[in-house]
């Protein structure tokens, strides 16, 4: 996906702490990663278009209420859609029901049309969140607090270890390439340049596999046993509750609309 | 008495001759010895076989007199002996210096408060306080350098191995470098090429000549 960060940026940024995230950012980051779980899997359940609209302008309102760039993100936003278009644009014509109008043939019902709206707000309504309440967060602080959520410890030492590396692999390939491009190596459609990309990742891998080998005789060096002990300690603030309290309300409140509309 | 011995060790990589033959030496509290010699002598091997990341094919490792065989011997051994590693990428894994710092502390078993204490003292003594919550791979080759001593440094050992500790250093870090070495009470072993500041922190040196360890 680096095509999704423009070019000057890095992978990772520095310490979430410049991120900022306006009152999104005040946040307690389990409470976030809490409330974006609870609100996706609320959004997913509902069907109703009219309430998924609804969703989609809390998603909005949590966008104004983080310092993101909004253009930007709904840039992104728009690329994920970029992925789920074909399915979309397949929807009428794969869904039963009254036709709209006939392609070829092949009819496009309403029942198609209305399904295809449904999946694509309650997408954009769920990423958006995703965006804003998670995206904010520093990626060290969402290991934290995926830790202290009780997530698997693997897998949280897993995303930090791909926190700290990701960085020191991206200069491993750019010191690779450039020592290419110094050689003349331009990519063209031949066997020398399938070769030479090959020998380029197969290079990364051994250097990546002997880097967690001297890693790991470092950790070894200072003690380590198989279990790491994370350091930071999260205390809720009484913004959290209030925010908690009003994230709660508000899915009750789509949820009774929706069932609202199902029962009348 | 000698805090750590080596005793006659040997050691051959798989498939390949002998590096280490029959080596021995000893190191006294506070002593500072250094280990020069060719690329691909042997240097990094030797320490890697003190700290137990390696182990001898023959010979014996002591701390205190007594020998290191299992894994357990070997982690008192690295409570006591601190390694800082040649490439600081490899040792700075966390993805904070504090956190970093904290890490070998942790595994110690002191709680949090302590541990938190231990990585504040420990910076203001290398006077990095400033470098507390920073990122550890957005440092600069010689902040990485000072962060890796104080990361080892954090686990109050009573030896230094420090393999090309002025690797990718700067004059101005290398000088910083000396002054915090020759400020600490440690013993030291320390691998260089550089015999500047070989003559300023470690005099005494030893060369590793056909597998074993000869005064220079």
């Amino acid at each position: 996906m680096g095509h999704v960060l423009s070019s000057g940026e890095k992978t990772l940024s520095e310490t979430g702490a410049s991120l900022g995230g306006g009152r999104i950012g005040m946040l307690d980051a389990r409470i976030r990663i809490v409330v974006t779980m609870a609100f996706a899997i609320t959004v997913v359940g509902l069907s109703q278009i009219p309430v998924l609209i609804l969703a989609l302008c809390v998603s909005l309102f949590l966008l104004t209420q983080s310092n993101l760039p909004a253009r930007r993100t709904l840039k992104r936003m728009a690329m994920m859609d970029g992925f789920i278009f074909f399915m979309l644009g397949l929807m009428p014509f794969t869904t039963p029901g009254e036709a709209m109008f006939t392609v070829f043939g092949f009819p496009a019902t309403w029942e198609g049309l209305f399904l295809a709206i449904e999946i694509g707000l309650t997408a954009n309504a769920v990423v958006l969140a995703v965006l804003t309440l998670l995206g904010t967060l520093e990626p060290v602080a969402l290991g934290h607090a995926l830790y202290a959520l009780k997530c698997p410890e693997r897998l949280v030492h897993l995303l930090m270890f791909t926190i700290r590396y990701i960085e020191v692999l991206r200069e491993e390939y750019l010191r690779l390439r450039t020592s290419m491009k110094m050689r003349c190596f331009q990519p063209r459609t031949n066997w020398h340049t399938y070769r030479s990309y090959g020998y380029l990742v197969g290079m990364m891998l051994v250097r990546a596999v002997e880097r967690s080998e001297r890693i790991l005789g470092a950790m070894k060096c200072r003690g380590f046993t198989g279990r790491i002990i994370l350091l930071e300690q999260f205390r809720l603030s009484r913004y959290d509750h209030i925010f908690a309290t009003c994230a709660a309300l508000v899915m009750l409140l789509l949820i009774g609309l929706e069932l609202s509309h199902v029962f009348a | 008495m000698s805090l750590l011995e080596l005793d006659k060790v040997s050691f051959a990589y798989p498939g390949h001759a002998p590096v280490l033959n029959e080596a021995s030496l000893s190191l006294a509290p506070g002593e500072r010895i250094s280990i020069t010699g060719p690329n691909g002598v042997g240097k990094s091997t030797l320490l890697r076989i003190i700290v137990g990341l390696l182990f001898p094919d023959r010979g014996q490792v002591k701390l205190d007199g007594k020998v290191c065989t299992s894994e357990r011997d070997f982690t008192e051994m690295r409570r006591r002996v601190g390694m800082v590693f040649q490439d600081a990428d490899d040792q700075l894994f966390c993805p904070t210096v504090a956190e970093d710092i904290a890490f070998g502390p942790l595994n110690l078993g002191k709680s949090r408060d302590e541990v938190l204490d231990i990585v504040n003292d420990v910076l203001t003594r290398l006077k990095l306080m400033h470098l507390r919550d920073r990122v550890t791979h957005k440092l600069s080759g010689g902040e990485k350098r000072l962060v890796t001593l104080a990361t080892v440094l954090a686990m109050d050992p009573d030896v230094l191995l420090l393999d090309e500790p002025t690797n990718a250093l700067d004059v101005e870090n290398e000088a910083r470098l000396v002054e915090i070495l020759n400020g600490l009470p440690q013993a030291i072993i320390l691998v260089t090429h550089n015999p500047q500041f070989r003559d300023k922190v470690a005099p005494k040196g030893y060369g590793l000549v056909a597998g074993q360890l000869q005064p220079v």
